[in-house]
């Protein structure tokens, strides 16, 4: 990355400012950028179009008509400047994500296992055995860049994507895991399925999942899986 | 009132229902989505005497064959894409009555890639999140309220307004020329000094040709090869416009559709009437990057939007 002072605030177009906060991924920046996010939401008022926080930054849209981009720039220096992080208390809710592994629904979980030299139940208790936080939504809507990984389970993504991600696979790549809220391509390491919904429109809260959130993945078997909506239907084992 | 607006005769391959956009749902990794060309919805809109927001059909590339089904007020504004009214030619940017019967047919472009067509009270829809723009991708949106595209045979209702037809029309002025050479204004971005100032110079003195690849997501641009000091960066949002540079040294100009976050070194953003502009271009066509900076690109994109009120 740029040299150069943090926190900075950079130019993103006409009606944006991207506010980096850090050079690079650690769970303990969430606090500052969940903290960030919250100031904004409070203080930019009408003017305030999107916020997209993400490992290391915060980018704030807003409407230039409304609010004059050096007026923003002013309004964001000063928020920089107060900025204290979020407290435990007040950090991310955790969610539990039943998900069920096996070979039928991740495909990818004996690859994992052969490529960490783990056996597949060392594998899920591996996965299982961590609180992940939410570091970014992107991809898809409610796709959801959970981390970290124990280093023991990291594993390369496939050398060819998936044309056809089946939604609820939980998936793993480099020490990065996530499930997909939606049938979509994709590139990682199938190892399970959750019955968990992960994106409604119809939902109050659209994505289950928000930047900051705290995650458990629960090992369950096939009959809970079903019992709680899940959808036991193999993945494809395709490699195109 | 809902009322009936259109039968799809023919659906053509890409016609969507598109609002001012999808906002405030980006950190839940939901894109913009909205109008790849801006300014023409914008005029369209004008023309019929809707708000500002107002859905218009996006129609991209022609191939779409509709036939009224009330009298109604219409105008399409944007691309030329040979559009006939009952087999007569029919005119771009003004304000046309429409009546219970009439057909109305885009064939294919002649300048520019996307006409847009509004209708005054506009089309009717429930919006998903906030928004009726349709996004093909993540399901959202259109008249289906599930990133339908049109298809033939759907009926597409609209809202049935009761005002006076009052005839406008968009000032030659305010019409842009969309074939030839394109001038994109682009304001400098955070990453700007991280290229290397040979690619630096080529970004801003040579021709790029439109790519293939070329879709409401991002344009990809060809010609010389960029490099960067920079390699894959940690992921973060990316604004409409972005211009990306992945390790292929080609620049990829993010739109509409884009994904909310991405990692490649950014030479900076298209003002929004540029984006408008670069969404009329066909691949095989010629841009050129000129650097604006933030007080003039302000102006014009207040002048436009004051020009396009009431």
């Amino acid at each position: 990355m740029s040299q150069g002072f943090l926190p900075r605030i950079e130019a993103s177009g006409l009606d944006a400012w991207m506010l980096r906060l850090f050079d690079q991924i650690d769970e303990s920046n969430l606090a500052w950028l969940t903290a960030l996010t919250r100031q904004c939401e409070q203080q930019l008022g009408s003017a305030l179009v999107d916020l997209v926080p993400s490992y290391t930054t915060l980018l704030v849209v807003f409407d230039p008509l409304q609010m004059d981009p050096d007026q923003a720039y002013q309004q964001l220096h000063q928020l920089l400047e107060n900025l204290q992080p979020d407290s435990a208390a007040i950090q991310g809710r955790l969610h539990e994500l039943p998900t069920w592994y096996d070979e039928s629904v991740g495909p990818d979980l004996k690859r994992v296992a052969d490529k960490t030299g783990k056996t597949l139940e060392e594998v899920v208790a591996l996965h299982t055995g961590t609180e992940y936080q939410v570091f970014a939504l992107g991809f898809a809507p409610g796709f959801a860049f959970m981390g970290l990984v124990a280093p023991d389970l990291e594993c390369p993504r496939l050398d060819t994507p998936r044309q056809r991600v089946p939604a609820g696979s939980v998936a793993l790549t480099g020490r990065q895991t996530a499930a997909y809220p939606a049938v979509t391509p994709g590139g990682w390491n199938l190892i399970g399925r959750t019955s968990a919904s992960l994106f409604d429109p119809q939902r109050e809260e659209f994505s289950l999942l928000q930047v900051g959130d705290r995650v458990r993945f629960l090992a369950v078997d096939r009959q809970t899986f079903v019992s709680e909506g899940g959808d036991p239907a193999p993945a494809e084992v395709e490699s195109l | 009132m809902i009322s009936k607006g259109f039968k799809v005769l023919q659906a053509g391959p890409l016609a969507l229902l598109q609002d001012a956009g999808r906002f405030g749902v980006r950190r839940q990794g939901v894109t913009q989505g909205g109008p790849a060309d801006l300014h023409a919805w914008a005029w369209a809109n004008w023309l019929v005497g809707n708000p500002w927001g107002t859905a218009a059909l996006e129609i991209t590339l022609g191939g779409l064959s509709l036939q009224a089904e009330t009298q109604m007020t219409v105008a399409v504004a944007g691309a030329d894409l040979a559009a006939t009214l009952d087999d007569q030619p029919l005119p771009l940017w003004q304000t046309l009555r429409l009546e219970a019967g009439q057909k109305l047919h885009f064939k294919q472009p002649v300048q520019g890639l996307r006409a847009y067509l509004a209708v005054a009270g506009g089309w009717a829809a429930k919006p998903v999140l906030g928004s009726v723009a349709t996004v093909v991708r993540e399901g959202l949106g259109g008249f289906d309220g599930q990133g339908k595209r049109l298809e033939t045979g759907d009926c597409l209702p609209i809202q049935s307004a009761k005002q006076p037809f009052e005839q406008r029309q968009v000032d030659a002025s305010q019409r842009p020329d969309y074939s030839g050479l394109q001038r994109l204004q682009v304001l400098p971005g955070a990453q700007i000094a991280e290229f290397h100032g040979r690619s630096l110079f080529d970004a801003f003195n040579q021709e790029w040709t439109l790519d293939q690849r070329a879709d409401r997501m991002g344009v990809r641009l060809l010609g010389p090869r960029l490099t960067c000091r920079l390699g894959a960066m940690v992921s973060e949002g990316i604004s409409l416009g972005t211009v990306q540079v992945p390790p292929d040294g080609q620049p990829l100009v993010l739109l509409n559709d884009r994904q909310t976050i991405g990692g490649y070194p950014r030479l900076g953003n298209l003002t929004p009437l540029a984006a408008s502009r670069l969404a009329q271009c066909l691949p095989g066509q010629k841009v050129r990057f000129q650097a604006q900076g933030r007080g003039a690109a302000l102006r014009e994109y207040q002048a436009f939007r004051f020009s396009v009120l009431g």
